[in-house]
């Protein structure tokens, strides 16, 4: 395991990240094969995985497990996540998706009782190592959630919020409003940045917490089901959104909607009950020609 | 209960729940509620009629029997007689509210109630000063940072810390702040101001932190997660997105506070002395409007006196603060109710 293995990328010490978005042409960048890994080993119990190649992996799991007390959330996790593609995360509701989502940037740290092993690596570097702050990498894997959040106060301070915080110094009105673009929430908002998020819809509430989120440009972004509690007008936007997003963000995005998961993403990861990873892979071939029949079977309605 | 036609009977005549039992216990709640507003309805009357009688020479009651007693002997005349003298002014509101002597039973006698209004100023803002930031950060420690075992541990500490009657914070004031004060100010008396604010500040955080932690608890945890995910920490997600969602509730809690801090009597009689004194040096002895009352009240000043009517007119002044206050924190906390769900 590559536990020494070099890398320009330390999570502890972020360094301020370019104002443009890189273009799709940029080609993946920071780890030219510095990972290698025990493919046999890992082939058992996640068949697909070698169909990403390492060079654009930015998240790598490594026999990640969760535990809450003592019931085991999530076993033996193994996968490697593609640099500016969607992966979509599916499976039936306590498979352990949104358990998985929540260690790609920590936020399952919240919960008192739950234990994490394994590796998980971000750009190479295990985020669970002692000497990761969570604060750091959450600055550069951004999450939406399920349910609108925005905070009580003003659309532009919402938006400002997570630059604010990180001492951006620049000009905040133009990178409020980059984002602001990027989330299609603009054209609706421009004349009143001043009023409360609170005052916005459901659907463009979780725009404005989609723009919260790629203001302070993440590399990542991690989405809970964020259109389970939108109107069908609301979830389309969405999804067109996350396509957009595609290309310039990594999109991992937990769903139940199969069709939304088969429309929206490039990869797919299936977890099933017992939270265990059960075939990952381009979201076409899961979708039409699953490797696994229980996949299958929860694809094709059978149960779930 | 079926009649002939197979339909259910369900009208009040066939019934066997008794409608007198229905509203016999309607009304025995009622009246209980009932009760409150009573009690609080005569204590406004008895307040301001004994006001008026320290401002006038009589009370509306007396105003009234001496009128009726007037008509009842000598006629209209006499009644008007009685009506002019009972109305007759005894001291003039002005003179109350601005004046800056107030000795109503010592002669020469004086009737302002400023210095008495000073002193429960004095206490008000050093024991907020203490409890305010102590309490919200105490507050924020509790609903942010601590975990489980240690909030099991100080919350009912701090509930103990509020269920001590005050008498004994004023003695723990005379008989151990006092002490330390005067180990650094050696020329400070048995009875100072500071020791009344640190013992008030101290009573009135229990306040504070409980009642802004329920507020603070209540603020729900997908802003924190919002926050968390932006990469905020612990500090920053406690100052900008709990306390500002929370604002309502902290701010009423300070408000109660407060109140408390404007009514409270025993305490501050025994820690800050009966000397009614402008002053703005903490060491020295001052007297609260509560600290006042305490002292008239057991005190032989015979009842009719205009030191015994003093009372009720310092007593409509606390009452009518503390109702402001308490009117003030309703505002509030429908004024800056985030309406955050």
């Amino acid at each position: 395991m590559p536990e020494d293995t070099p890398t320009d990328d330390d999570v502890t010490a972020p360094t301020p990240r370019r104002n443009t978005a890189p273009t799709a042409t940029d080609g993946p960048r920071r780890t030219e094969g510095s990972l290698r890994t025990d493919g046999g080993q890992v082939a058992e119990t996640t068949p697909s995985i070698q169909e990403i190649p390492e060079t654009d992996t930015v998240i790598e799991a490594k026999d990640l497990t969760v535990h809450y007390g003592d019931v085991q959330a999530l076993q033996p996790v193994n996968v490697r996540l593609p640099e500016r593609e969607v992966t979509a995360i599916i499976g039936p509701s306590g498979c352990g998706k949104s358990t998985f989502l929540r260690c790609l940037n920590r936020m399952n740290d919240m919960v008192d009782a739950a234990r994490v092993g394994g590796e998980l690596r971000f750009r190479g570097k295990n985020v669970y190592d002692e000497d990761v702050d969570p604060v750091a990498l959450r600055r550069r894997v951004g999450m939406v959630f399920q349910k609108p959040n925005p905070f009580p106060k003003s659309i532009y301070d919402n938006v400002a919020y997570g630059l604010k915080i990180q001492g951006f110094d620049g000009d905040m009105d133009a990178r409020v409003e980059e984002a602001l673009r990027g989330a299609a929430l603009w054209e609706e908002v421009k004349g009143q940045l001043d009023s409360s998020g609170l005052d916005l819809s459901g659907g463009q509430q979780q725009r404005l917490c989609i723009a919260r989120a790629i203001a302070p440009d993440p590399e990542v972004i991690l989405m809970d089901e964020p259109a389970s509690a939108l109107d069908p007008v609301a979830t389309a936007k969405v999804e067109d959104l996350i396509d957009e997003l595609a290309a310039q963000y990594t999109v991992v995005i937990v769903t139940h909607n199969m069709q939304q998961a088969a429309r929206i993403s490039d990869k797919t990861a299936v977890f099933l009950t017992g939270g265990k990873l059960v075939e990952f892979g381009d979201t076409d071939r899961i979708f039409e020609n699953p490797e696994n029949q229980r996949v299958e079977d929860y694809i094709t309605g059978k149960f779930g | 209960m079926s009649d002939a036609s197979g339909a259910v009977d369900l009208t009040r005549a066939g019934s066997d729940i008794p409608a007198a039992k229905n509203l016999a216990v309607r009304a025995v709640f009622f009246t209980c509620a009932l009760i409150t507003v009573l009690t609080t309805f005569g204590i406004i009357v008895v307040l301001v009629d004994g006001a008026l009688g320290f401002f006038r020479e009589e009370t509306l009651l007396g105003l009234l029997s001496g009128i009726l007693g007037g008509l009842l002997s000598g006629g209209p005349a006499e009644a008007w007689a009685a009506a002019r003298s009972g109305l007759g002014v005894q001291v003039t509101v002005r003179e109350f509210l601005f004046g800056t002597d107030w000795s109503p039973i010592i002669r020469p006698r004086s009737y302002g109630v400023i210095p008495l209004l000073w002193g429960t100023m004095i206490i008000v803002v050093g024991s907020a000063l203490i409890a305010l930031p102590i309490g919200t950060a105490t507050a924020i420690y509790l609903s942010e940072y601590a975990d489980r075992r240690v909030r099991k541990v100080i919350k009912p500490t701090l509930e103990v810390l509020a269920g001590i009657p005050t008498i004994v914070y004023g003695f723990f004031a005379l008989s151990f702040i006092t002490p330390i004060i005067q180990r650094f100010f050696p020329e400070t008396g048995t009875f100072n101001a500071a020791a009344g604010a640190i013992v008030v500040g101290v009573m009135i955080i229990p306040m504070v932190s409980s009642l802004s932690e329920d507020a603070m608890s209540a603020v729900p945890d997908d802003l924190r997660n919002a926050a968390y995910g932006l990469g905020a920490t612990k500090f920053e997600v406690s100052t900008d997105v709990v306390v500002p969602a929370s604002l309502s509730g902290v701010l009423a809690s300070y408000i109660l506070a407060i109140s408390r801090a404007i009514g409270e009597t025993m305490a501050v009689t025994l820690a800050v002395g009966m000397q009614p004194n402008i002053t703005l040096n903490p060491l020295e002895p001052i007297q609260t409007m509560t600290a006042y009352m305490v002292q008239v009240g057991i005190s032989d000043v015979s009842v009719g006196s205009i030191g015994y009517q003093s009372l009720f007119a310092v007593g409509l002044v606390l009452f009518v603060m503390t109702l402001a206050m308490n009117l003030l924190s309703l505002w509030v906390k429908g004024r800056y109710r985030e309406a955050y769900r």
